[in-house]
């Protein structure tokens, strides 16, 4: 049995050679397969609900109202400059903790947020949310006047003018943007599994406690990453170049 | 909010190898970075073909995945790395991946032209570098770069992962051991977010500065 | 300034300089030079003229090597250009070599790439400080010198943003003359001027030519000037030299149909005569 395991060079004084056994790896192929469709859900969530914040937060910016558009400022910035996994902490440990045992909104949140995924996707898509805004920000910058001037000659709301004309033009330009953003939340993923998520890299770290075969695991949790990034990068930019309005 | 004052001390240790850690990154990042960017735009075909697949393997998969790889592989094939020396090597090789990307980038932006005249002049490749290019795309690579700080200072709280006593480590050791966890991540949010904002504003004063001498 | 000379036949002209033999360059499958052959004697100043595309500047570039050519020679005083003769192979030499023959070969810009976190000072010393190891306070006195010559020594401590695109190239000259080169390139220098500023640039380069007695090949689009400065004029077409002779001689009297027709695409108004260059120079502005 010891042969099967990694020689750790303590035991003997000798540095052994690692032998790279990936049986240990495909045998449980199903742990990668499946951390990696989670990890992909996690980040299409957080992204759909990160452009929801991002969007609101964009548009209160802009709207000239110095209240909100501080406001957005101290969140865009309190979250831009805080490590992410601080802000998961927080979410996961944090705010169970901040009411007493038993109360109301202990259990509030923990309806909210039963599971270490659903708590990792909530924070992700606040993370998300403050580089969004940002994006968003820029893509209603974006949009050339005479629209707007078209627009308001037609009588249109501020909503309207919101809904109808920026936000369709503005998203041809933040597209490469989103692409970018999407796949930098996928990445992200990568820490989920400290509090528990059954993702990608919590598969490749069950191989290093597990069997002791942390090279193989993360490796392999690298190439899927990897591959996987690469592949949605192309699809998008394939996508991209379909939606053809030219502001 | 007491509590975390009277713990104050455990997290200055923290706070130290946190420092401690973004020093040698940002050094080891930018000064690495720069040669693999160059080496990106001005090396042989398979310097850049090799250059290219690091920068973009590196880019392309979470920190976390090198962080454990470099944590692990060495040590299994004989190279004896310290934790720290580990978790040093891992942001290096991250953050330099990057910085060639930002140095490609303010270095492709400056005019083909000043190559040109550097060139006709008689300059070797060392003084055009040193002397021509490098004064005008500083400049421009300073804005990225300094993201870049900000990002490797956060990165640094990954060093829980591999149970190195970083400053979040010992926020989060310090905030179980006292069952009080959001004091003392509200001190860590003031901690991060101080630390972050100094660098920031650093990066903006030190890109003035730098451009006095082309913008009159 | 004076008299009045009839270009090529006021000063003896020394050895051969530049010579560019069979040269051939291809930008992939592109034949750009289709076997070149000029010899350009010392002190001689030609002027390279033809349509875009010819292979002029891509010509001009390989003599300094800013671009690499396949096929031929490029000997300038004696010294293979970009490469060394291996059994009668062109074997690429080394950086050290190839920049000290483009030390002697000094290039002045259609764009002026003058360095623009230098002022123009620092700009003319900088070449003769870094390759040619001057000491600073010596440079700079050459190069206030130099700078007057060309009718900007008050204009030392600015910055090239702060020059006209004629003043801007002025001072691109002065720094490829402070690098005391064997030969002037010029490539396209007004084309990207104001009109009202190509005179002043023009005047310089025919004080260099005249008084100075500077080696330079001109790849220019201002007939008057060749017609008036030049030696010789070379006339290039699809990557090969069709026409060349003295200068009087082929503008006014081409020989071939295509230089023929390509003269005839240029007007004699508006170009800038002799005396209004002179004018310029010496107003020193």
């Amino acid at each position: 049995m010891l042969s099967e395991h990694m020689q750790l060079p303590l035991l003997i004084g000798l540095r052994l050679p690692y032998q790279l056994r990936w049986n240990y790896v495909l045998d449980h192929k199903d742990w990668f397969i499946d951390g990696l469709i989670l990890a992909l859900w996690i980040s299409v969530i957080a992204l759909l609900i990160g452009c929801v914040i991002g969007l609101i937060c964009a548009f209160a910016r802009s709207s000239g109202n110095r209240v909100l558009a501080t406001a957005v400022t101290i969140y865009v910035e309190l979250i831009r400059n805080i490590p992410l996994l601080l802000i998961v902490f927080i979410f996961y440990f944090g705010l169970p903790q901040a009411f007493e045992r038993g109360s109301q909104g202990r259990e509030f949140v923990l309806t909210l947020l039963p599971t270490p995924e659903r708590t990792f996707t909530v924070a992700l898509a606040i993370y998300a949310g403050a580089y969004l805004t940002e994006i968003f920000g820029s893509g209603i910058l974006s949009v050339n006047r005479r629209y707007l001037d078209a627009g308001r000659s037609l009588g249109m709301s501020r909503f309207q003018l919101a809904r109808y004309i920026t936000a369709p033009i503005m998203f041809r330009t933040v597209l490469p943007s989103l692409s970018n953003t999407f796949i930098s939340l996928f990445k992200d993923t990568g820490v989920a599994f400290f509090i528990g998520s059954r993702d990608l890299s919590f598969a490749a770290n069950k191989v290093n406690t597990d069997f002791f075969r942390p090279i193989e695991g993360w490796a392999a949790a690298g190439l899927l990453y990897f591959t996987t990034a690469w592949v949605i990068a192309l699809t998008l930019r394939f996508a991209e170049s379909r939606i053809r309005w030219n502001v | 909010m007491d509590v975390v004052w009277e713990n104050r001390a455990l997290l200055w240790i923290g706070l130290k190898y946190t420092f401690k850690l973004f020093a040698v990154v940002v050094v080891l990042g930018t000064v690495l970075g720069t040669l693999f960017g160059i080496g990106l735009l001005y090396g042989n075909k398979v310097i850049r073909a090799v250059l290219r697949a690091y920068v973009d393997v590196l880019r392309g998969i979470p920190l976390i995945v090198t962080i454990f790889l470099v944590f692990y592989g060495p040590v299994a094939y004989g190279v004896d790395l310290s934790p720290f020396q580990s978790i040093v090597m891992a942001l290096s090789v991250f953050s330099a991946a990057h910085m060639a990307e930002i140095v490609r980038g303010g270095i492709s932006s400056i005019p083909a032209g000043q190559m040109d005249a550097a060139k006709s002049l008689g300059l070797t490749f060392r003084q055009r570098i040193l002397g021509v290019i490098m004064p005008q795309a500083a400049p421009i690579m300073m804005g990225p770069w300094t993201n870049l700080a900000v990002d490797i200072f956060k990165s640094t709280s990954l060093a829980i992962l591999v149970s190195q006593a970083d400053f979040l480590f010992s926020v989060q050791k310090r905030a179980t051991a006292k069952g009080h966890y959001m004091e003392f991540y509200i001190a860590a949010i003031i901690v991060y977010f101080t630390c972050c904002f100094v660098i920031s504003r650093a990066g903006a004063w030190a890109t003035r500065r730098m451009r006095v001498g082309i913008a009159s | 300034m004076a008299d009045t000379k009839v270009a090529g036949t006021h000063h003896q002209l020394g050895s051969t300089m530049v010579q560019i033999q069979n040269v051939h360059k291809y930008y992939g499958s592109l034949h750009v030079l289709r076997g070149v052959d000029l010899d350009v004697r010392s002190g001689e100043v030609v002027c390279v003229i033809g349509p875009s595309g010819s292979g002029k500047t891509t010509l001009l570039r390989c003599i300094n090597f800013l671009e690499t050519y396949q096929e031929g020679r490029i000997l300038v005083d004696g010294d293979l250009v970009g490469y060394r003769d291996r059994n009668g192979k062109l074997v690429p030499a080394r950086e050290s070599e190839i920049a000290r023959v483009r030390a002697e070969t000094a290039m002045v810009f259609q764009q002026f790439n003058l360095f623009p976190h230098m002022t123009a000072l620092r700009n003319v010393t900088f070449g003769p400080t870094k390759v040619r190891g001057v000491s600073k306070a010596i440079a700079e006195k050459r190069g206030l010198e130099l700078l007057d010559r060309v009718g900007l020594s008050d204009k030392a401590k600015s910055y090239p943003n702060q020059l006209s695109g004629g003043q801007q190239q002025r001072v691109a000259i002065a720094r490829a003359l402070a690098m005391e080169p064997k030969v002037m390139l010029f490539d396209e220098v007004t084309s990207a001027l104001d009109p009202e500023l190509v005179g002043e640039v023009l005047a310089v380069m025919r004080d260099l030519a005249e008084r100075e007695r500077v080696t330079m090949i001109v790849v220019t689009h201002e007939m008057q000037f060749a017609r008036e400065v030049a030696d010789r004029v070379v006339f290039m077409d699809d990557g090969v030299i069709v026409e060349e002779g003295p200068a009087a001689n082929l503008i006014s009297n081409p020989q071939s149909d295509r230089l023929r027709s390509f003269l005839s695409r240029f007007a004699d108004s508006g170009h800038l005569t002799r005396s209004q260059g002179a004018d310029q120079l010496s107003a020193k502005s």
